[in-house]
């Protein structure tokens, strides 16, 4: 089927390691604000937002409390998505093809540096068996780093190969927060973060956000090249970290399959890739989910760059928050398919897939499938 | 507008202050169990699942993903939402956007609470602005007590009317065998005695904290028709924001500004101009006694000022003109993540003829609402045609 819902703008933060000169709802209005601008489309003809935000990390029960105010949500309908923002968007694509809207606005916003890390990522895990082991995020990174680098036959320069290209790639990106061309040794003999993970190998704390605006055909028509249609959407959750194997990603899969079918293409199609790989690990693992490549493949995909179409942003490894990282890949896929990435810009790609995930080692995943042209 | 969208199956727990024999996988696996069997149908014939829970209140990050086998979800698509008191219904509304869009035919919506898991009024101390607000009023009932003294101002109800709020909520929930508190023989002169929480809120004018959950089964209209003989159809479903700091709108607390536009855009909708007398039953979001009397006056069931003299003269009583909450409502169960879910599964049962002693007569038109956040309402209309 056809999904008939475009974007027909993007605006993201820049990404920074403690932006302490503003709240969260100060990111938002920046982002919303310029978006508004950005389109042309007044406030006024905005009825329906879908925001993204985790209270855990804003150290706030109900944390979209403190932003449906600035989304434009007085006395209209806000949802928020307790989830990556790509769910957000995906909720907000919903809305618009139920033909309830004529435009939903996506924000997801995080802070990643008011909150500690070590703290908020412990309290995913199972109360009763494992928080008193003292897992957190970075512990089951590594877990899953050492699964794949097994099931892989690779070792750690390739997950350094992974950093390097995005971190030389983020360079080209204003909006990165980490960007520099390391050497492989650079990368392996940083700090460490949880081994086999370096400091180079593992997304630092970040603060941003990320806004987007989708249209119905009729309004999205009137935004001429700067609307890209969201043509496949898909998502999966599966079992519980500890009830599977870590080296696959099996509702990255399912989620790519739906998204897939629904756009009616294959991978062999995505011309631009941008993946949600906060690990470097991750990247490959998702790649291979995604079809984009085979497992025995992967050693020769990170030599080679990825074959130059995986996440010429940067990718969330060189810096975006949980909660935004996701929303992020479609605001870079958006900007590579309306010819407004700048500097970073890969020319001729006229169909982008993005990916984002959420929960212990990408428990739940969603692929939204983009592509140029005419609804 | 999208693909016609019902209800046909709901399933509850047994909602109560501490469930120690199960673990929150086993709640949630309570309720979706229920609901599946209501419908006749297999996890495997359920396309998606829509999740609303408070995670703050159990102290738990994604405590769906931890409960993922509990609910059914495995290699499913499921997205989950956290709007506070609301969330039972923005979870409602999400599923029902989702399979009027047609992504997907037939949906679970589930909403769970387990909140002697963590500790409720710790974290909703957190709602308010750090600066502004989180000194002035901790939890929801210091929240609630300046909501009734600004409504008490405003239209003169009294103690007693409110006591009889609570009476009819706890006696209601004698019908209910799912509700935390039933208390047949309570009395307005027992409310009134009732330890005093924050002027003018006593403890039984206030809701309490349970465990529980809820799942409906959702779907379009095809298959609605075939998985239930009288489905309840999401007629119409709207939300309204208010502003963030409570400061901001005046008296936000009597004159619920987010009542009263999200009704009447569900009013408008259906074409109901008269709720009174074209509703047949309402399950609303009344957090305390004074609020329930406050959304009357809001929702449009009486003019403004007389919400006491509604509860007076038992319009809202299981016999009066409109019933409002034969459920019990929140007063009587209040499970957060689920809720307002709760309200929709049971106006549902209202409208499907399924509510057994507590049904209301010949139901084809209720109300179901959500309140939260910042005095934020959504509002949903459910009919048997």
């Amino acid at each position: 089927m056809r999904t008939d819902v475009a974007i027909v703008g993007a605006v993201q933060t820049r990404y920074e390691a403690k932006k302490a000169h503003q709240t969260y709802n100060e990111l938002v209005y920046e982002v919303v604000s310029e978006l508004l601008k950005q389109t042309g489309v007044p406030m006024q003809e905005i009825e329906s937002m879908v925001t993204a935000s985790q209270d855990f990390w804003d150290g706030k029960t109900i944390s979209s409390m403190s932003v449906s105010e600035v989304v434009g949500g007085y006395l209209k309908s806000e949802a928020k998505v307790a989830s990556d923002g790509i769910q957000a968007l995906i909720y907000g694509a919903a809305r618009i093809l139920a033909g309830a809207f004529e435009y939903t606005l996506v924000v997801a916003h995080c802070k990643e540096s008011e909150g500690q890390g070590q703290t908020i990522t412990a309290v995913m895990f199972d109360p009763y068996c494992q928080r008193p082991l003292g897992v957190i995020a970075p512990t089951v990174a590594a877990l899953q780093a050492r699964a794949y680098m097994n099931a892989a036959g690779i070792g750690s320069e390739t997950l350094a190969q992974v950093s390097q290209k995005n971190h030389r790639d983020a360079m080209k990106n204003p909006l990165a927060l980490r960007a520099g061309d390391y050497k492989i040794e650079q990368i392996l003999s940083a700090d460490a973060y949880a081994d086999p993970l370096t400091e180079l190998m593992a997304a630092p704390t970040s603060d941003g956000a990320c806004a987007l605006l989708l249209a119905s055909p009729e309004k999205a028509r009137t935004f001429g090249s700067r609307a890209v249609w969201i043509s496949g959407m898909g998502n999966s959750t599966d079992a519980y970290w500890t009830d599977r194997d870590l080296a696959q990603a099996d509702a990255l899969s399912q989620a790519a399959k739906r998204a897939y079918q629904m756009a009616g293409v294959g991978a062999k199609d995505i011309d631009i890739a941008e993946i949600s790989a906060r690990y470097a690990q991750e990247e490959l693992l998702y790649g291979e989910a995604l079809g984009l490549w085979a497992r025995k493949d992967v050693a020769k995909v990170a030599a080679s760059e990825n074959g130059g179409k995986v996440n010429p942003s940067g990718g969330a490894i060189t810096g975006n928050p949980a909660t935004v990282a996701g929303l992020t890949r479609v605001a870079e896929a958006y900007l590579q398919l309306s010819d407004a990435a700048g500097a970073h810009q890969v020319p001729g790609a006229s169909v982008a897939l993005a990916q984002g995930a959420d929960g212990i080692c990408g428990q739940t995943q969603a692929v939204v499938i983009l592509r140029r042209g005419e609804a | 507008m999208g693909r016609k969208v019902g209800i046909v199956a709901t399933g509850q727990t047994k909602h109560g202050p501490k469930r120690l024999d199960v673990n929150l996988r086993e709640l949630i696996t309570e309720a979706v169990t229920r609901a599946l069997e209501d419908a006749g149908l297999r996890m495997e014939d359920v396309d998606a699942v829509f999740l609303g829970n408070m995670e703050p209140f159990e102290g738990f990050m994604f405590p769906e993903l931890w409960s993922v086998e509990g609910w059914g979800g495995y290699l499913k698509p499921s997205v989950k939402f956290n709007t506070g008191g609301t969330v039972g219904t923005t979870t409602t509304m999400a599923a029902y956007y989702y399979v009027a869009a047609g992504l997907y035919d037939t949906v679970l919506a589930v909403g769970f609470e387990k909140q002697s898991d963590g500790h409720t009024q710790a974290a909703i101390t957190t709602v308010g602005d750090p600066v502004w607000e989180r000194t002035m009023m901790a939890g929801a009932v210091g929240n609630f007590a300046v909501m009734a003294s600004t409504y008490i101002h405003e239209s003169g109800v009294t103690p007693e009317q409110a006591a009889k709020v609570a009476v009819k909520a706890r006696r209601n929930a004698c019908n209910n065998e799912y509700a935390h508190l039933q208390m047949p023989n309570l009395t307005v002169e027992e409310v009134l005695a009732s330890q005093i929480l924050a002027h003018p809120i006593r403890k039984l004018d206030m809701c309490p904290q349970s465990d529980g959950a809820v799942a409906m089964v959702i779907a379009e209209e095809s298959k609605a028709r075939k998985l239930a003989p009288r489905p309840a159809w999401i007629r119409a479903v709207a939300t309204a924001h208010e502003q963030q700091y409570m400061g901001d709108s005046p008296k936000r607390l009597a004159i619920m500004r987010s009542q009263i536009a999200a009704s009447q855009k569900v009013y408008k909708a259906v074409g109901i101009t008269n709720p009174r007398k074209e509703l047949d039953v309402a399950e609303i979001y009344e957090v305390a006694t004074y609020a329930e009397m406050a959304m009357y006056e809001n929702l449009g069931f009486c003019e403004r000022g007389h919400g006491g003299k509604l509860i007076d003269e038992g319009v809202t009583s299981m016999n009066g003109e409109l019933p409002v909450n034969p459920s019990g409502g929140v007063l009587s169960t209040n499970p957060i993540g689920a809720t307002a879910m709760i309200r929709v599964a049971e106006a549902a049962l209202q409208v499907m003829g399924k509510a057994g002693t507590r049904q209301v007569p010949n139901v084809r038109t209720a109300l179901a609402t959500g309140y939260g956040g910042n005095a934020w309402t959504d509002a949903l209309i459910l009919a048997s045609n």
